[in-house]
């Protein structure tokens, strides 16, 4: 039988993929990747929340995160089009001006 | 004391005689340049001139008993303390202002031709004429702010004069000398004020107005008056060269001549006696301090006498005999004499500024030479200097029928009558000093061998006469001026009637014999000091221009008593030394090292955390991660 706990775990398990992901991949596209990942994440949980509680309210947020998400990932893609154009890399390890 | 009722008169021409030579002084000082030296000078003339003429009308105008007030505007308003930008001038006023104006206007004369040649010329008359203002206005205020205001004016223009050939090192640290001692002096002056208006205002009398002063001075404690006039004494001590601050006074003959006549012999130096004669009400209460000022006026006369006995500067001379004079005038007033401080202050105003400005004549000749040992014989030279001269040192030296004569026998007979017999035997000697030191310098300058060498011998010329015609009326005023205060057995003092409406009648002790007695005295012991210096200086083969003597004492005297030494041991010295330290060691190692230590320990402790900013964002993530986590466990374990 397939309960709450399943999901928590799945879901747990996929957030902590796209944080590593996140934090150690050297390429700006599988960054915005992951954290899509991590979005998803979260996404379940509310679903699962949602399903077992017997309440819409979880799947009325995943809406607006998924639509966030979108906006997000738009705006994610054009800078990464545009700091491409300058500098014809996508690794972040390059981009390190902004410090003392 | 007696109390008389002054009618107080308001004008508006009051206000003119001090602001016409500051008028002068701003115009020279913007335009000087384009008038030209003999333009700037000139005008310096006129401004005093005019200034001068518009005394002699009010003099004339004014009744002995009144007094004429111009109120500019109210000047400080605060609570109920109230001190107005105001002039006032009465009896004793317009004694000053004469002395002030008038030989103010001579010695500008004077400078004209004695600074003729000299490039700075217009600066010179800038301050000249700025000086005459400050002086005015110290002796025209009327209350005891604006007197200070004055005061202190003079002190700068005093600075400024003495250090005026500044490119000599020594006269700006003559100037400096000046500037600092008088602060001394200043520092107890302003106190003595302070300390007034309190006391004053615990009555509920907020005032400093001489006016109002006179009225309400008998509401303080005795011994507040006591504390207030000396604190007051010690501002005069600085500004009139006494003992223990009269050093500065020597080195100012570091300036120009005529600053030397006009400024520390007939005017700035006598506003510490003008200053006790204008607050006479509050002195005469306080006992102890007129005692204390008898005793220091006393023994500055003395000292001041001695070392000038073996000076061979011939301007030190001069600047210890003008200590020495101003040590008798507060004698007389440390007797409650003040109409006779007063007088001498007059008298001496003339025989001084005399002396002076026929030194300065005398150098002028030599092209600057100022030893005496290197003078001699210059009386077939320069005629009219000398004559001048003798009548100035016959006026000092106390010869009967000139003007230090009357003055300097006034105040000996009003010590002698005070029963104050010890100090009237010091001041007797002092005055045989006088007329020794002073005969002593008239000899070693004018008689005998000229002593110059023969490039100086080829140039020595009488003065012109704008120099000389100043001289003549000096010396005029050295013999008459003094038969304004004859004593009683000649035909009486016009001047006890005239400032008897301010100091109240003079006390007449003892009988005329005894006041005749008391003057033969003194002309004997005078006597025997001219004779002295005409055989040790005057008579033909006598060795002028040596030592008067050897020893111990001759040593003390040419070495000023090594009162210099001494303050330079004991003030200057240390003084210096804590600066260095302070500017050595405090302040590198102690101030800014607190300053920069604050900015090391930022710096350092940065440096290490600096590297925490990598710029990479994943690092910035990673922390996010971690602070996360942190309170994600902090709050997990609140929980359980």
């Amino acid at each position: 039988m397939i309960g709450l706990h399943h999901y928590l775990i799945l879901s747990a398990v996929i957030f902590a993929i796209g944080v590593i992901g996140v934090l150690i991949r050297r390429n700006l596209i599988v960054i915005l990747m992951s954290i899509e990942l991590m979005l998803n994440a979260v996404n379940l949980t509310f679903i699962a929340f949602s399903r077992y509680l017997g309440s819409t309210d979880g799947q009325v947020v995943v809406f607006f995160v998924m639509a966030v998400a979108a906006a997000e990932a738009v705006i994610g893609l054009a800078i990464i089009i545009s700091v491409y154009r300058h500098r014809q890399s996508l690794d972040p390890q390059e981009m390190q001006l902004l410090k003392w | 004391m007696v109390e008389t009722t002054q009618n107080l008169v308001n004008t508006d021409l009051l206000r003119w005689i001090p602001l016409i030579p500051l008028l002068g002084s701003v115009v020279n000082l913007f335009f000087g340049r384009a008038l030209g030296k003999q333009g700037a000078g000139l005008l310096a003339c006129a401004a005093v001139g005019t200034s001068f003429a518009l005394v002699v009308f009010v003099f004339s105008q004014l009744p002995s008993t009144g007094i004429f007030r111009d109120l500019l505007y109210t000047w400080i308003h605060s609570g109920s303390f109230q001190a107005n930008l105001s002039f006032q001038v009465d009896a004793l006023t317009t004694v000053m202002l004469l002395v002030v104006t008038g030989i103010g206007f001579l010695i500008h004369i004077y400078s004209l031709g004695y600074m003729g040649d000299d490039d700075d010329m217009v600066r010179f008359f800038i301050y000249l004429n700025l000086f005459i203002f400050f002086m005015l206005l110290l002796v025209m205020g009327d209350n005891l702010l604006l007197l200070f205001v004055g005061w202190e004016g003079v002190g700068l223009c005093s600075y400024l004069l003495i250090g005026f050939w500044y490119h000599d090192h020594n006269n700006t640290i003559a100037g400096n000398k000046a500037f600092i001692v008088n602060r001394i002096g200043d520092l107890g002056f302003i106190i003595g004020i302070f300390v007034l208006v309190a006391e004053l205002g615990r009555q509920g009398i907020w005032t400093l107005d001489f006016v109002e002063l006179q009225k309400h001075v008998k509401m303080l404690q005795p011994g507040t008056i006591t504390l207030i006039t000396f604190l007051l004494f010690i501002g005069a001590t600085g500004k009139s060269a006494q003992i223990p601050l009269f050093v500065w006074l020597p080195d100012a003959m570091a300036g120009p001549t005529p600053v030397s006549a006009l400024i520390h012999a007939a005017t700035m130096v006598t506003a510490g006696v003008y200053m006790t004669a204008r607050l006479h009400f509050l002195f005469a209460l306080a006992p102890a301090t007129l005692a204390l000022i008898a005793v220091i006026g006393t023994a500055t006369a003395f000292f001041a006498a001695t070392i000038a006995l073996t000076q061979n500067d011939i301007k030190k001379v001069l600047a210890y005999s003008t200590v020495s004079q101003l040590g008798y005038m507060f004698l007389a007033v440390g007797m409650g004499a003040f109409g006779a401080a007063i007088f001498h202050v007059f008298t001496h105003a003339f025989f001084k500024a005399c002396l002076f400005l026929g030194s300065g004549s005398v150098i002028h000749a030599l092209g600057g030479e100022q030893d005496m040992r290197k003078m001699g014989g210059l009386k077939a030279y320069m005629p009219k200097t000398y004559w001048t001269y003798v009548v100035a040192t016959l006026a000092i030296a106390g010869v009967p029928f000139t003007a230090g004569f009357f003055s300097k026998d006034l105040i000996l007979w009003q010590t002698f009558s005070h029963g104050a017999t010890l100090l009237w035997a010091v001041g007797l000697v002092t005055a045989g000093m006088t007329a020794f030191y002073m005969f002593r310098q008239l000899f070693m300058v004018f008689h005998g061998e000229c002593r110059a060498d023969a490039h100086a011998k080829a140039h020595i010329h009488e003065s012109p006469a704008i120099m000389t015609l100043p001289l003549i009326i000096l010396a005029v005023g050295s013999v008459f001026t003094g038969w304004l205060g004859a004593p009683e057995y000649l035909w009486g003092s016009r001047w006890d009637h005239w400032l008897e409406p301010i100091f109240g009648a003079q006390a007449h002790h003892g009988a005329v014999s005894s006041e005749l007695l008391v003057t033969f005295v003194t002309l004997a012991v005078v006597a025997v000091g001219i004779y002295l210096a005409y055989l040790m200086f005057g008579k033909a083969g006598a060795l002028a221009g040596q030592r008067i003597g050897s020893g111990v004492l001759y040593e003390l005297s040419l070495n000023k008593y090594y009162v210099d030494d001494i303050y330079d041991f004991i003030f200057v010295r240390p003084f210096t030394a804590a600066a260095k330290f302070f500017a050595g060691i405090v302040d590198p190692w102690v101030i800014d090292g607190a300053v920069n230590g604050v900015a090391a320990t930022a710096r350092g402790f940065s440096t290490i955390w600096r590297g925490l900013q990598t710029g990479n964002v994943q690092h910035y993530a990673a922390m996010f991660l971690v602070g996360v986590l942190a309170l994600l466990a902090y709050y997990l374990g609140q929980l359980s």
